[in-house]
């Protein structure tokens, strides 16, 4: 009898295939290449608006294209999932003790949620949108 | 008692004859109410008394028998046949190397528990008369949750970080460490930082959260890494940011 441990290499990409959770996980980082995309876009539209107001206007033509259009749902989309999911993961990277008990994790989750719909709501009321 | 033919494939390898491990097929008639571990302990006792595979409480709590069931990482002894309608594929647990059939070799996630230091180091020393320890049941919320890990290693058969970087530290050691740390009798809360707060201790980890989907004993080490990176993140502020910091 003799030790001879047989090692299994892990393969570098397929193993998020192995079960939903890994996909899942894979979703959630893909959605920062968008989150950083639209960060870029947001910079690039401060640097027009400081060339001036022929630049800016410019600028918003551009973003009125089907094809920023299109990229916009998708930033949009890929920011909601990237943010629920952070919320989601609050309870467990803050949890918060009171006395001898923890406080329920879906609501330090919920708190992070109200505050994400009032920020929202207020930065859509200083843009005029109602 | 109601009886089934289940189909068991179980992972077999020997080092002394097999260049690499093969699947083997078992019929075994099994109770309704059986476990994975029942259905193992048939076939040893009826079948192939070759098959080698570790276990010992039969009741979740001793963390013996973790082994990959359809390619999720469970305790044999904790997982009902009956959930089960198909071919039931069993193998070692994931990322660690296979010792003989269903045993691994669990001598790194070992020498990873040593190096963080899961004990008591008590901020000064106290003789044994000056009586014992005493701690709030708030002070023991803090940690219980924790101190429930049975060092099964199914969190590191889940977390694929773990599979792609071995160096990793690792759920349940860096959860023991916060467990620890979080103890209000405990003082060694620096030398377990200087483990765990590094590349290869809980900044390895970007939350995939599997180690807590997994984990037996609702541990829910996720948590526990989480904490430990905003904790030491504080700790960095405190060092380089803020007057009088250490460095």
């Amino acid at each position: 009898m003799s030790r001879r441990p047989y090692v299994r290499e892990v393969p570098p990409t397929a193993w998020y295939f192995r079960h939903p959770r890994y996909l899942r996980y894979m979703a959630r980082e893909v959605t920062s290449i968008f989150v950083g995309a639209y960060c870029v876009l947001l910079t690039v539209g401060v640097l027009r608006l400081a060339q001036g107001q022929a630049s800016y206007e410019a600028f918003l033509q551009a973003l009125q294209s089907p094809a920023s259009i299109v990229f916009q749902l998708l930033a949009f989309a890929a920011a909601s999932y990237h943010a629920v999911t952070w919320f989601t993961a609050t309870q467990k990277a803050m949890p918060l003790q009171l006395g001898d008990e923890f406080v329920p994790g879906g609501w330090i989750a919920g708190a992070h949620f109200v505050g994400w719909g009032l920020l929202s709501a207020a930065i859509l009321y200083f843009a005029g949108v109602f | 008692m109601k009886e089934r033919t289940v189909q068991l494939e179980v992972l077999r390898y020997n080092p002394d004859t097999d260049s690499e491990p093969h699947f083997q097929r078992y019929e075994v008639v099994c109770q309704d109410e059986w476990v994975v571990l029942d259905a193992l302990n048939e076939v040893k006792e009826t079948l192939d008394p070759t098959l080698n595979y570790r276990w010992s409480c039969h009741m979740a709590v001793c963390g013996s028998c973790g082994m990959m069931i359809n390619g999720e990482p469970k305790l044999a002894c904790h997982t009902f046949l009956r959930d089960y309608p198909g071919v039931i594929r069993v193998e070692p647990l994931a990322h660690f190397p296979i010792e003989r059939d269903l045993v691994t070799t669990p001598d790194d996630f070992m020498e990873k528990l040593k190096r963080v230091k899961p004990y008591l180091i008590p901020k000064k020393p106290k003789p044994l008369e000056a009586g014992e320890y005493r701690q709030t049941p708030a002070q023991l919320t803090k940690f219980r949750q924790y101190s429930m890990c049975i060092n099964c290693m199914l969190c590191y058969a889940a977390c694929p970080e773990y599979g792609l970087s071995p160096h990793f530290i690792g759920p349940a050691a860096i959860t023991l460490a916060h467990r620890y740390n979080q103890d209000s009798r405990d003082g060694g809360r620096d030398e377990r930082q200087e483990v765990i707060a590094t590349q290869e201790g809980v900044w390895e980890c970007t939350f995939v959260g599997a180690c807590s989907e997994v984990c037996p004993g609702h541990v829910d080490p996720a948590s526990a890494l989480q904490q430990v990176k905003i904790l030491s993140c504080f700790d960095w502020i405190g060092e380089h940011l803020l007057p009088g910091g250490k460095k």
